[in-house]
Order: structure tokens, then C-alpha cells, then sequence
């Protein structure tokens, strides 16, 4: 087997690590950088758990060996909220309880992140297309949705503003 | 879960990638986009000794029209069918497809080469490229060659390409005048394979079917095309009765297996219905 020294920025900091072939990025991003945010729910590339952004799109990482990521940028939930602030995105999902159990969150905060930066007004139905790779089991999807609306409204207030 | 332990190599050129595939033979699986591969390989179902990774080649993510045809290169990730404005305005079946492949997070990875080289009957782009009448184009140690669609699944998982071929490119006709198509899916859930879908496409004049190709997903070992049905629609007027013959005749040489999804008497009848819907979406567009 394979060994290989990669670099990962990972939430603007980059890291290095000598890696086997066979590791997962999940896993590179859960035990060699102790980020847990990103969780690892069906392990058969069907829940969306995993999710993060990779040079800005949303992949399952747990279907992708660190070793592929090597150079990339990667983006995970604890890079959402900056200097304390949470995120609208965050906030949305807390104004709007977008979460019971709390497991496919950072999944889906990440999945709607890559959606609003391709689509910042989205209509409902694009919202729930843009999210329908990640499963939730709680919700039933509409506080959901409704947080994705209410972080795309504040996303675009702040840019009128800006 | 984790899967076994492999080589892995990561080629800057097509050139050094073949030469791996020839260095490695049978031992050697390309990775693409992975969204097939990676999970067979966690479930141990995959056990490459050595991983020749070719999503560092430059050159190959492409979309363009080109003397009469779509070139797609083999490395062209699904999402990038929805966002090309080629593919929504001219490649309609092709755009249907790319809609309901896997889910968006899946599409953001999965190439439309590794979707074709996998040959999983499954599937959606076998279908798909059977309708579009596509060629793909497999580059070796003795350089390019094409091969045309109808000759490249052979068996479940098999495909026509040497051991030491790579697939680089597929080639989709640009519709004609009259030509229109489309693709119909009828799944559990988003992500799930298809209980049974239809790609269709055909060519009318002055309300005659000219033309006619159809492919069907998850309903046969092998991708496979409908050619009982096709031969129902070329040279008729399609009213209800000769969609509905079609469709029958689809149901009748398709060849499912039963599973979690449903019976094979299920899965036959839905493949008429699919098959009826898709033909009457493609005449809406070839109009």
C-alpha cells in the first residue's frame, strides 16, 4: 500500500500529513485534524452526513480519498462562523429550528452554502432539489427550507447593504 | 467501512496513464469521479490492487460541439450537464438524464466517462448514449479508436474496451431539425437507481416517426436498446395505438430481475409505461 505526504487547507489553514492511500477524507478531516463537526452517518454514500466543500462545491467525503484532495481547499463546518458570529446560514437554522437531532446539520449547511453561492435567491423547490442529497430524519424537511430562506433573505440584505 | 489496501497513482498526462494501465494489466482500476468505485471498494465488493487516478490529466473535462457532434470528455462531471447551456438548450435527453443521475453532491464528483465505463446497467448514461446512437472514443498504448455504442456493453459490468484502454471522450450527434428527445425515471427516492427509465429519441416528419432509438435502465443484465419498440414507431403515425405497441413491446423484450424494487411483472409493465410517457415527451419536442 501506498503512502503519500499531501497539504489540505482546510478552513484556511493548510495542513500536512503523510497519509495511506486508503484513507478517506472524512476520516482525514475527523481523526487527523480532530474536526468532528463533519459526521459520517450511512457510510454508503447515501446520506449527505459528510458533506463538505471542496474548492467551493459541496462532495460526500467519505467517497473521496484524502490523498485526492491534496492541494485542495476544503471547507468545513467550524469555518462557517466567523469571529463568533454565527453564520446566516447557522442562524437560520436556529431561528427556524432546522434541526431536532442535530446529525445531518453540518451536512446540510454545507450542501445549502454551495447552493446560495450558485443560487442566492433559490426558490423552494430549487432549495429542496439543491438539498435532496442529504437525508434528515427528524424534520421532515420544511424548518429546513425555511432556514435556507431566511439565510439567503439575510445573505442578500447584507450585500444590498454592503 | 474501509477498503482494502491498493497502489495509488495520480498521472499528469493520458500518456502516463496508460503506461500504468499497461504496467498494471488487470490489477489496475481507473478512478474518475469515484462515486461508483469508492463505495464498491468500502464494501470490499472492489479490490484493485492499484488505483490509477485521472482526474489530474488536464484536457479532459470538456463540452463543446464540434463538426456535427457534442464532444463530452470522459473527466466532464455530471453537474456540469445542468449548468452548460449547450446541453439545456440542444440536449434535451442528455439534460433530462443529468437531472436525475445520483443526487446533487453525488453529480458534483461523477464523471459522465466513469458513469459509461462502469457499465452498470443501472445506470442512467448507458441508456442515454444507446439513444443518442453516441460513439466513445478509448485511447491505448496503440493509440485512439472509436467505438460506436451499440458495440461497447458486452455484459453485466463489461464493456468492449481493451484492458489497457482508457474511455476519453463520447461523441453525441447534434439533433437534426425534427429530432427531439427525452428521459423519463421512475425511482424509490433521489439517489436511488432507476425501478425503470426510458431514453428516447426520435426523428418526425410531417407527422411521420422517421427515425427511432430507445434505450432502457435497470430492466436487462446488460444496457440494451428497444429495438422492437423503435421498430413499432419508424414509418407510423404516432397515435395512442402505436405508442401503446411500442410500449408493449418494450415491456415484452426487456428482460428485469426482481429485487427490492419490485417483480419482474411490475417492473415489465412500468417499463411500458415509462417507455409510452418518454416517446410522448420526445414528439412534444421534436415538434
Amino acid at each position: 500500500m501506498s503512502k503519500h505526504s499531501i497539504t489540505i487547507s482546510v478552513n484556511g489553514t493548510d495542513h500536512s500529513a503523510e497519509v495511506d492511500s486508503r484513507l478517506l477524507l472524512v476520516h482525514f478531516i475527523r481523526e487527523n485534524l480532530d474536526l468532528t463537526g463533519t459526521h459520517i452517518g450511512c457510510d454508503t454514500t447515501s446520506c449527505g452526513a459528510c458533506t463538505v466543500l471542496i474548492n467551493g462545491r459541496a462532495v460526500k467525503s467519505c467517497t473521496m480519498f484524502a490523498v485526492q484532495a491534496n492541494g485542495a481547499e476544503v471547507d468545513t463546518v467550524e469555518g462557517m462562523a466567523e469571529g463568533g458570529q454565527l453564520h446566516p446560514l447557522q442562524e437560520g437554522f436556529w431561528e427556524k429550528h432546522g434541526l431536532q437531532c442535530g446529525y445531518c446539520t453540518p451536512g446540510m449547511l454545507m450542501s445549502a452554502k454551495h447552493l446560495l453561492s450558485k443560487n442566492p435567491n433559490p426558490t423552494e423547490d430549487e432549495i429542496r432539489w439543491g438539498i435532496s442529497g442529504n437525508l434528515c430524519r427528524c424534520t421532515g424537511y420544511n424548518k429546513i427550507v425555511e432556514a435556507i430562506q431566511y439565510a439567503a433573505e439575510k445573505l442578500q440584505q447584507e450585500e444590498v447593504a454592503a | 467501512m474501509i477498503p482494502g489496501e491498493f497502489d495509488y497513482h495520480s498521472p499528469q498526462t493520458l500518456a502516463e496513464a496508460i503506461s500504468l494501465l499497461v504496467e498494471h494489466g488487470d490489477e489496475a482500476k481507473i478512478l474518475a469521479g469515484g462515486q461508483s468505485l469508492i463505495p464498491a471498494m468500502r464494501f470490499r465488493l472492489a479490490l484493485p490492487g492499484t488505483l490509477i487516478d485521472i482526474n489530474r490529466i488536464d484536457g479532459l473535462s470538456y463540452l463543446r460541439e464540434e463538426n456535427g457532434h457534442l464532444l463530452i470528455g470522459a473527466m466532464t462531471r455530471e453537474s456540469a450537464l445542468e449548468e452548460s447551456d449547450i446541453v439545456q438548450s440542444k440536449y434535451h435527453l442528455l439534460a433530462d438524464a443529468a437531472a436525475v443521475i445520483a443526487d446533487p453532491l453525488v453529480r458534483n464528483l461523477a464523471t459522465v466517462g466513469g458513469n459509461i465505463a462502469h457499465s452498470d446497467p443501472a445506470n442512467d448514461h448507458p441508456a442515454v448514449m444507446l439513444a443518442y446512437g453516441a460513439t466513445v472514443m478509448a485511447a491505448g498504448p496503440n493509440g485512439t479508436r472509436r467505438i460506436a455504442i451499440d458495440d461497447f456493453f458486452t455484459d453485466l459490468f463489461e464493456n468492449s474496451l481493451e484492458e489497457n484502454e482508457i474511455l476519453t471522450e463520447i461523441r453525441i450527434p447534434t439533433p437534426a431539425a425534427g429530432t427531439g428527445g427525452a428521459y423519463l425515471k421512475l425511482e424509490r427516492k433521489v439517489g436511488d437507481y432507476a425501478i425503470s427509465a426510458a431514453a428516447v429519441q426520435l426523428t418526425m416528419s410531417g407527422g411521420t416517426c422517421t427515425a427511432a432509438r430507445i434505450g432502457l435502465t435497470n430492466v436487462s443484465p446488460v444496457p440494451m436498446r428497444a429495438k422492437n419498440a423503435e421498430q413499432a414507431l419508424v414509418g407510423q403515425t404516432l397515435t395512442d395505438d402505436v405508442i401503446e405497441a411500442a410500449g408493449q413491446a418494450a415491456a415484452a423484450e426487456c428482460d428485469p430481475s426482481q429485487d427490492l424494487r419490485g417483480s419482474v411483472a411490475y417492473k415489465r409493465d412500468l417499463t411500458r409505461v415509462m417507455v409510452k410517457r418518454t416517446i410522448r415527451k420526445a414528439m412534444e419536442r421534436a415538434n
